[in-house]
């Protein structure tokens, strides 16, 4: 028996309201941990935004003594490795948990235990990232951590361990969340639900797993080459030793362009919902949106040195990843041409998350068109490592991303807490958020083809650049207002009655056929599907609104049952690293411990009462 | 770890978990793919012997080293880790069939095959150090260590796993209706294997 089935009597006091500490830390729904993943996860975008705010401070004025040159250094690292592993991909992986499950119409995730297993492992993985700034040493070389920079030789202490030991902690998570989405969007999709009817989102975060599952080991090799580096006196990235630092920005980008990637097609998703419900029109183009996504993936894997043509590489390999750096243009383009196609003659209902979605993608052309510009080796060698890329790069990963996930907290929030975010004060979150990006981010072209270095702690008076910097500080002050204002919308919306409908927007999928918020077990009848807009269609059908759906009594549903053991096992994979941080004191003890824990907490995992088969003697196993 | 999800009906009829087995080792390959690039591209940057395939004599001490590499132990590790992938399906097979005997035999091979393995290369690694190969030595040591060490890793976790099954077999609690229990143990051991036919050619064989 896998899991409980229900009995009438029991339903009220299994599936009831249940509250307390520990019935988070062993919950194993995909809604709640979707909640914990996206609680973290803004946690850890504030810390980062935090980190931004004070860059920006200390280059308010020109030689100015705000911060110095050492912990410039280790908030520019973090600010970058945070809002990228610790805020925008765990912020997707809420949608992923919350959204994927109610949009094919199922009760869970594949498997639910390992789905809580990723979650403790991120959450440990970026505390053990941010502990490194209570010791004072947090990673400072650099969020892609380029060797030599991060040899024991030039980065004696234990800043580079907590990055690089930090990022290998967080790989486990991503992976193992990669396998349990791409098997639960391919196993669990609801009757008629075909590939091809997928809405947008999952079929982007589909793509989205298949980057990670592919990308992710790569930079796990990197991260263990260096470890031994500095562990164990390996030579990998030493040229003393006869090592290559190139070699590691080569293995670093084969995953990082990919880790691009899948930082925007979750976006992509997102706002391939947005547009078609608010446009009052089917999204535009379906099969070549899919098709440019999936494009634009497998070009992600070719186009890795366009991050390193100041290194020399040749003309042949300069003009080849040129060449498909420029390729990639063509898919996104054509599904930008379709979010317009979306649009164009639709009715358009300019709530909240249309404006975040209309600007996306205006913002997100400007980023794709800069990074067009750097596709060509001969302009790159002008721009690398100026403040023209960042401004690149926050143009998609800001404007694009975070306006993207931004827009998706405003249309699913209803969704996910039952009440509605405040339109007035979301408005004002938009235009604050709207405005202050741009003074932050767009002066950074011009500072950065004018020739200021980025990730450097100060600039000279003489290079005339104080008036624009002094903006983008302002439009960082206006972007915290934005936020402050995003916070005081959740605290007043929490305060309000939950009386969200279940279908505010008039939606087309799936998730807004049942109650705000859904019940444990999501859909008390299996959906079937007939088309791409199920919703859309059965209204037409019925020719009208759908009545309220009950959430039903969830009786005779199974339930996954609650368990610690991926909490327990989570601790050990951590304690593993912990242990190897130690090591050069304690020795391979802890190490040994750590591993016996894991695996104790693994085996307690797979024999798991309710759960495994092997719990029931005999052959019951089914 | 039957979860609830995958107990219920599929959308493509295949199990869940089998399908996570074949996603796992799909995202492995890369892995191993990055190992492998990894010792190719480091071999040759070697500043100092000991060498996998020539003698070398250190400058300072004139002292000689002969050659790492020695095929005969590892050709054998690598036969009987070749025959283990027989008899793990032929292991399966039992399980299917409800043929304890030859479910516990074949299984109980498979074993013996990957424990000699283990041993092999622990008596291989020990046997280059005092060669004077370390891990430290040159780029040569330090890329084939991590690469075969991940690798060993991986036939001793497989060892660990299989070694559950076989105890679950001695219980009786591997019925053919639970062999595909056995059949994903099975699948991560085959890749296991697969890996390891790119391993020998790459480290031992091309010089």
């Amino acid at each position: 028996m896998a899991t409980t089935v229900l009995g009438e009597q029991q339903v009220h006091a299994a599936h009831g309201e249940k509250t307390g500490l520990w019935s988070w830390l062993t919950t194993v729904d995909h809604k709640r941990i979707g909640i914990l993943y996206g609680a973290t996860a803004f946690f850890f975008f504030l810390l980062g935004g935090l980190e931004a705010l004070l860059i920006r401070i200390q280059l308010a004025r020109p030689d100015n003594t705000f911060l110095d040159p050492d912990t410039y250094n280790q908030l520019f690292t973090m600010h970058g490795t945070s809002m990228i592993f610790l805020a925008i991909m765990p912020l997707s992986a809420m949608f992923f948990n919350y959204m994927i499950p109610l949009l094919i119409g199922a009760r869970d995730v594949a498997f639910p235990r390992l789905n809580a297993f990723s979650y403790w492992v991120f959450l440990l993985g970026g505390l053990f990232l941010n502990v490194s700034f209570l010791f004072g040493a947090a990673p400072d070389q650099g969020w892609y951590g380029y060797a030599n920079l991060t040899s024991r030789q030039y980065s004696p202490g234990p800043n580079v361990d907590f990055w690089n030991l930090g990022l290998q902690i967080l790989g486990i998570a991503s992976l193992a969340a990669g396998v349990n989405f791409f098997v639960t969007v391919i196993n669990l999709r609801a009757r008629g639900m075909t590939m091809m009817r997928m809405p947008m989102f999952v079929w982007m975060s589909f793509i989205t797993q298949i980057l990670i599952l592919l990308a992710f080991p790569v930079i796990t090799v990197a991260l263990i080459l260096l470890m031994f580096d500095r562990f164990f006196g390996t030579h990998f990235f030493i040229p003393a030793g006869g090592g290559d630092p190139l070699l590691w920005q080569h293995l670093f980008w084969i995953f990082g362009h990919p880790e691009v990637y899948i930082l925007i097609l979750p976006a992509f998703g997102i706002i391939s919902e947005i547009l078609p419900v608010f446009s009052r029109k089917p999204l535009f183009g379906y099969a070549a949106m899919v098709f440019s996504g999936a494009f634009i993936a497998f070009l992600g894997f070719g186009v890795w040195s366009h991050h390193m043509f100041t290194t020399g590489m040749g003309p042949i390999a300069d003009t080849f990843f040129s060449l498909s750096t420029m390729l990639i243009a063509i898919p996104t383009g054509v599904k930008i041409f379709n979010w317009m196609g979306t649009m164009w003659g639709g009715s358009l209902q300019y709530k909240t998350p249309m404006y975040f979605a209309v600007a996306f993608i205006a913002m997100f052309i400007i980023g794709g068109l800069s990074g067009v510009m750097h596709a060509s080796p001969t302009a790159d060698l002008q721009q690398n490592d100026t403040y023209f890329i960042v401004a690149h790069f926050h143009y998609v990963l800001f404007g694009g991303s975070i306006f993207a996930l931004t827009a998706g907290a405003y249309y699913w929030w209803p969704k996910m807490f039952g009440r509605m975010l405040d339109e007035g004060l979301g408005k004002v979150h938009f235009w604050l958020m709207f405005v202050g990006f741009n003074l932050t981010f767009f002066p950074m072209h011009i500072v950065g083809l004018n020739g200021m270095p980025r990730r450097t702690y100060t600039y000279p008076a003489e290079l005339g650049l104080d008036l624009l910097n002094q903006i983008e500080t302002v439009g960082a002050f206006i972007l915290t207002a934005a936020f402050t204002v995003f916070l005081w919308n959740i605290f007043k919306t929490s305060r309000k009655p939950r009386n969200a409908p279940a279908d505010p927007w008039n939606g087309a999928t799936l998730e807004w056929a049942i109650t705000s918020p859904p019940p444990e077990w999501n859909f008390s009848e299996e959906p079937v599907v007939h088309g791409r807009d199920p919703l859309w269609e059965a209204k037409r059908q019925r020719g009208g609104p759908l009545p309220e759906p009950s959430p039903g009594t969830g009786a005779g549903i199974h339930i996954p049952n609650p368990s610690y053991w991926p909490l327990v096992s989570a601790i050990g994979v951590t304690a593993i690293f912990v242990a190897i941080m130690l090591s050069p004191k304690l020795g391979a003890i802890p190490v040994v411990v750590a591993v016996a824990l894991t695996f104790f907490g693994l085996y307690n995992w797979l024999f798991e009462k309710g759960y495994s088969e092997f719990s029931t003697p005999g052959g019951g196993g089914h | 770890m039957s979860d609830s999800a995958h107990t219920l009906a599929t959308s493509t009829g295949l199990d869940s978990r089998k399908l996570a087995i074949w996603t796992f080792i799909g995202s492995e390959c890369l892995f191993f793919a990055s190992l492998i690039s990894n010792y190719l591209v480091q071999k040759p940057r070697s500043l100092v012997g000991p060498f996998a395939h020539e003698a070398w004599t250190d400058p300072a001490s004139g002292q000689v080293f002969e050659p790492i590499i020695e095929i005969p132990l590892v050709t054998v590790g690598t036969a009987l880790l070749l025959f283990s992938s027989l008899f793990i399906v032929l292991a399966l097979n039992g399980a299917q069939r409800g043929n304890r005997k030859q479910l516990l035999g074949w299984l109980g091979a498979t074993l013996a095959c990957g424990i000699f393995f283990v041993g092999m290369q622990v008596y291989e690694f020990n046997h280059f150090v005092h060669k004077g190969l370390t891990l430290q030595q040159n780029l040569f040591g330090a890329s084939f260590y991590v690469l075969t060490g991940f690798h060993g890793t991986h036939v001793t976790i497989g060892v660990i796993w299989l070694l559950t099954m076989f105890v679950l077999a001695l219980r009786r609690q591997l019925p053919p209706e639970r062999a595909v229990n056995l059949e994903i143990a099975a699948l991560y051991w085959h890749f296991v294997d697969v890996v390891w036919i790119i391993i020998f050619p790459v480290v031992y064989l091309i010089k």
